[in-house]
């Protein structure tokens, strides 16, 4: 394989990788406008949105092919990875604990479960 | 028209809407922390649209701003769920110009009820004042100290009228 075939071969991976990575994020905009209560929102802001950037961010180092500025990307995407959990935790406590979290959407609800069991037993331990 | 024209135009479509339907959410609230997590979509689409810019241009040198956008993503989104507190019924909800007004008005004529009662009680403060001062002017002047009025320093020995010598 020459060099321009590569470079076409990544070209093509990086409009896919561009194109789904802003599919994803247009699927995270209808989350967040659709979705009925926080959490649900928040899955739409935290989980689709990181994978969509992961894939523009891919797309943008397959077509730059720069050794440092792919490093650049790659500490973006790293640093998504870490935070988007926290901001997401920190949200969905915050939610419960202020009273945004609507019981009836939710399929399991260990929270509140652990939560009665520390009250009643008083120890918390065994839970 | 290269492939990547097409690219850039359907992942900006794409990027717009996604972008415009969380702002929606973010005005529609309801809560506060709703509205984060709206704006944490905007700009995390933002990032994603800069890169895009990237792309089609080959231009290596906004990367740097990717990485600030990321940062600054995070700490606007972590600040805002820690200050989140419980919000009273209604609040979570921008109010309409008509409401802001009553608000405001209502608020000015409690000022001023605030200030009338306060012009009021110094007005009889000031009413029971004088009455003390009327009072002691019109106390006859024989039941008053007749030696000094205003007793000095030296003389500090009380009244000396009806003293046997």
């Amino acid at each position: 394989m020459t060099a321009t075939m590569w470079e076409t071969a990544a070209d093509a991976v990086s409009i896919i990788c561009l194109l789904g990575g802003a599919f994803f994020a247009f699927a995270a905009g209808v989350g967040a406008l659709r979705f009925p209560d926080l959490l649900a929102r928040m899955h739409a802001g935290t989980k689709p949105q990181v994978l969509g950037l992961i894939l523009v961010l891919v797309g943008l180092a397959l077509r730059l092919r720069e050794g440092g500025a792919v490093w650049a990307l790659v500490l973006v995407a790293i640093f998504q990875m870490l935070t988007a959990p926290v901001a997401a935790h920190m949200v969905g406590r915050a939610g419960f604990r202020t009273g945004k979290v609507r019981n009836d959407l939710l399929v399991v609800d260990e929270l509140t479960r652990d939560l009665d069991d520390t009250q009643t037993d008083g120890t918390g331990d065994d839970v | 028209m290269s492939p990547f024209d097409v690219v850039v135009v359907v992942g900006g479509v794409l990027l717009t809407l996604g972008a415009a339907f969380a702002i929606v959410r973010a005005e529609k609230g309801p809560s506060i922390l709703d509205r984060t997590v709206a704006l944490d979509i905007v700009v995390t689409t933002m990032i994603a649209a800069v890169a895009l810019y990237a792309a089609y241009f080959r231009r290596a040198d906004v990367v740097p701003l990717l990485v600030v956008l990321s940062l600054v993503g995070f700490v606007g989104s972590v600040t805002v769920a820690r200050f989140a507190a419980v919000e009273p019924e209604g609040e979570g909800r921008v109010r309409t110009r008509e409401e802001v007004a009553a608000e405001e008005a209502e608020k000015r004529r409690l000022e001023q009820e605030e200030e009338e009662t306060r012009r009021r009680r110094r007005r009889v403060v000031e009413a029971e004042e004088q009455a003390v001062a009327d009072a002691e002017r019109d106390v006859p002047s024989s039941s008053r100290d007749t030696v000094e009025d205003e007793p000095d320093d030296e003389h500090h020995g009380g009244p000396a009228d009806e003293e046997a010598r």
